[in-house]
């Protein structure tokens, strides 16, 4: 294949993959949907239990294979679109790389692609170890926004402009779109969290709120990916960049508006980390610092680089 | 930060005496929460830093907003919001912090040092309370049991207590100090961090100067264009070295989407270290500076040079040399001031530069359509009067004051316009000849010392192993019981996670299986 076709193969395969997401995040919903039918009409599985990825195989307690809710399969169905629609888009991704001879994440768009593909896989990843399924819907979501937001900068892949010739750049953001990663994992726990427990404390949790796991386990679990993400944002943001900056621009802190904000994400998730080890601020608003940290990030790659003139811009 | 939460009952007490007081303020900065409070409100007073241009990073968007916002600025000038990174409330928060975070970790470091040298602790009285236990009976004897037990818990500290009449005993075993050491060595590198970087700010000095090819710079004070140095650093330490400019390349993508994107900045030349060391060679690229000594050398931007020769009414040359003109665009749009005070009557021209310059029609001002010389065009306005030069008073290379000077108009009494490609030239109304002799190009160099910058890369480093042992390590306390009852051994196990882990059961269920299994082995041959 010629780089053209390299680059001819990438976008289709991102566009495939964004509408098999979009199939993915309308099964989630859906799930949804027959949960709250289902706790009106009981079949088979009990309510209120958290229904794991392939429990119809061994779970069905000797009822027929017809009696798995339709929301089971619903999100076996939704999981294995994600399967798919994760394949393709690593596809477009790999793709993209050999159509520009270099590492895909040059500028916002493959920033979009790229990032996303990291978190479809780390998701899967770790839906394969913990039962985390039930995050799917926010990051299915989440993920064709960011795929949509990405289409809107499309660029003809190309080389890179001579301020990002270096092996750093590969490391510095690699470890940044892990990190985001697993920002945005901790973020969907976050916000079903603060969800769950208000409607717990008003006493109107219903059965689709029944179905996710208890608040306990979403803050550990926001707890855990955000603790991981921290540290690879720390290393990321605040190290690997420095060392870039010194060899780019002769200073390893310069307080560029990019600098600032990759430092004031670092700062509200270690509040998040300090909150949750503090009487008053554990649960709820640990949660919300959580989302502050998510929504910091977000505006760090969306917001730094469309209006703030800085040194990143060519990040566009 | 520290842990301790304070005992809210005792911190409202009233009618504290001084030391109370002291000790009430110190209690409250240290706490936990203070620290929290305090990080937040860090991530606040530093958004204005980068949605408000800043002195240190581009003072000249600096003053471009004031022109844009003339009554807001000087209320936002008064608050420091144009130097917010050194302003005495952002200083105020980040030394609060510091406080805080030296008031935890010195404590903190003497309880952990404690905690290493200590036991294991005794087994509680109730398994049963604990997260997770369990029990069995075999028929082996109270000191194999322990003897296995120890051996089933593998790694840590571990004790091992039989009681005097051998009827029973237990094993204690804690395991995960890296844990709080690694706590304890993330939050003494964060001091370090900003240690480092505050000393290295006071010893360090940067400055931006902008050299045409086939010029020479040395490293003194008068030669930068631009410079900026730490409270600590004298100019006269100025490491003694030189480098001559012979060559830039600037490359661009000529063609596709991406047409005029750079694509290669490198500038070559020689460089000589020390007064007198020897010639060599040097080649400098953005992300591959050039060390000499402690200094490193950037290359930051490249421009157009254009060489102008002004020959006065008489003949002589008053006036030849490259004028760097510096671009403001993607496509080199560049603009740059000519001072020429040596001519009969000061002469001063003012005007842009254009790489490739394409005119989108008749009548209407040429644009520049690509960064590289592909048409090279310079259009000027002449001024002449007082420069302004003599009285002493500094003023920019890049900025013509026109206050004590008038424009040399054409007959028709329009503002004259010298228009020029390289090789050409024009004479002004007075018999003044200008000429656009060669176009040359410019390298902007950024020369730079960062002392200690060893110290921050050392600290995050050490932070970044500190706080992976303090998030992934998980202490665990675990103890095995066995007490001689009849004629059989009572063994129980019981577990404590000091940080809640959901595998602590399953954890707990196969330290049984492999105790088990251990003694079996033994009794059957």
């Amino acid at each position: 294949m010629t780089l053209a076709d390299y680059a001819n193969f990438s976008n289709y395969a991102v566009a495939s993959a964004t509408v098999v997401l979009a199939l993915a995040f309308l099964a989630h919903v859906a799930e949804l949907v027959f949960v709250r039918r289902e706790a009106v009409q009981p079949v088979g599985q009990p309510v209120g239990q958290p229904v794991p990825v392939g429990a119809g195989e061994g779970s069905a307690l000797g009822q027929d294979e017809e009696s798995e809710p339709r929301s089971a399969v619903l999100t076996r169905i939704a999981t294995a679109l994600v399967v798919v629609s994760s394949l393709v888009l690593v596809a477009g991704v790999v793709t993209r790389a050999l159509a520009a001879e270099r590492v895909p994440w040059g500028n916002m768009y493959e920033f979009g692609v790229t990032g996303t593909a990291i978190a479809l896989v780390v998701y899967l990843a770790l839906a394969a170890r913990i039962e985390v399924t039930w995050l799917g819907s926010i990051v299915t979501g989440f993920g064709l926004v960011v795929l949509g937001l990405a289409s809107t900068t499309y660029v003809p892949a190309g080389p890179l402009v001579p301020a990002l010739h270096s092996y750093w750049l590969v490391i510095h953001v690699a470890a940044v779109m892990i990190a985001g990663a697993l920002f945005l994992i901790g973020t969907a726990s976050s916000i079903l969290y603060i969800v769950k427990e208000r409607a717990e404390k008003r006493g109107s949790a219903g059965a689709i709120l029944d179905r996710f796991p208890t608040i306990a386990a979403m803050d550990r679990l926001a707890y855990r990916v955000i603790a991981v993400g921290f540290v690879m944002w720390t290393f990321g943001a605040l190290i690997s960049g420095p060392i870039w900056a010194q060899y780019a621009w002769g200073r390893y802190w310069g307080w560029d508006p990019k600098e600032v904000w990759a430092f004031i994400t670092w700062v509200v998730y270690a509040g998040y980390l300090h909150a949750r080890a503090t009487a008053g601020w554990r649960g709820r608003r640990a949660a919300i610092i959580a989302l502050i940290g998510f929504a910091t990030f977000l505006f760090s790659y969306y917001g730094v680089n469309i209006f703030v003139p800085g040194l990143h811009s060519y990040a566009k | 930060m520290s842990q301790k939460v304070s005992d809210s009952k005792r911190d409202v007490v009233p009618a504290l005496n001084r030391r109370e007081f002291a000790r009430w303020i110190w209690r409250q900065l240290t706490s936990m929460r203070t620290a929290l409070v305090l990080l937040l409100l860090l991530a606040v007073a530093a958004l204005p830093g980068s949605l408000v241009p800043q002195t240190g990073v581009d003072a000249r968007a600096v003053e471009a907003f004031k022109s844009r916002h003339p009554d807001l600025s000087p209320v936002l000038e008064v608050l420091g919001v144009f130097n917010v990174f050194g302003s005495p409330w952002f200083s105020a928060i980040y030394l609060l912090l510091m406080v805080s975070l030296i008031g935890c970790i010195v404590p903190r470091s003497m309880v952990y040092l404690r905690a290493v040298r200590a036991r294991p602790p005794k087994a509680p009285r109730r398994f049963e309370r604990m997260p997770a236990s369990g029990r069995f009976e075999t028929d082996a004897s109270v000191e194999d049991v322990l003897a296995a037990g120890r051996r089933a818990i593998g790694r840590g500290r571990i004790d091992v207590v039989t009681e005097p009449d051998g009827q029973s005993g237990e094993v204690r075993a804690e395991r995960g100090h890296l844990r709080e050491l690694g706590n304890l060595v993330f939050h003494i590198s964060v001091v370090v961090v900003l240690v480092g970087v505050a000393a290295g700010a006071l010893l360090g000095y940067r400055g931006a100067v902008i050299v045409t090819e086939g010029d020479r710079f040395s490293n003194v004070l008068t030669q930068y264009d631009d410079f900026s140095s730490g409270a600590s650093f004298d100019a006269n330490d100025l490491p003694p070295f030189s480098l001559e400019l012979d060559d830039l390349t600037a490359e661009f993508q000529l063609e596709g989407p991406q047409r005029g994107a750079p694509r290669l900045f490198e500038a070559e030349g020689t460089y000589r270290e020390g007064l007198d060391g020897p010639e060599q060679d040097y080649a400098i690229r953005v992300n591959h500076p050039l060390s000499v000594g402690s200094t490193d050398v950037f290359l930051v931007g490249q421009g157009y040079s254009p060489v102008i020769t002004v020959t006065d009414p008489e003949g002589n040359v008053v006036f030849d040399e490259a004028v760097p003109f510096l671009p403001s665009d993607g496509t080199y749009t560049s603009s740059g001031v000519v001072k020429i005070p040596d001519a009969p009557e000061q002469l001063g021209l003012t005007g842009f530069f254009l790489p490739t310059a394409v005119s989108p029609g008749e009548g209407q001002a040429s644009i520049s359509a690509f960064p590289g010389a592909a048409n090279p065009y310079l259009a000027m306005q002449a001024f002449t009067g007082d420069l302004g030069l003599d009285d002493g008073t500094a003023q920019s290379v890049f900025v013509l004051d026109t206050s004590d000077m008038t424009q040399v108009m054409n007959d028709a009494g329009d503002p004259f316009r010298i228009e020029l490609q390289p090789g050409q030239e024009t004479t002004l109304p007075d018999g003044t000849v200008v000429a656009f002799s060669e176009l040359r190009q410019f390298a902007r160099f950024q020369v730079s010392s960062s002392p200690l910058a060893v110290l921050p890369l050392g600290g995050v480093i050490a932070g970044l192993v500190g706080i992976s042992l303090s998030l992934f390590i998980r202490p665990r306390r675990t103890w095995v019981r066995a007490r001689r009852e009849d004629s059989r051994t009572v063994v129980e196990v019981a577990a404590l996670d000091r940080v809640p882990r959901d595998e602590l059961p399953d954890d707990l269920d196969e330290l049984l299986e492999r105790l088990r299994d251990a003694l079996d082995d033994r009794q059957t041959p």
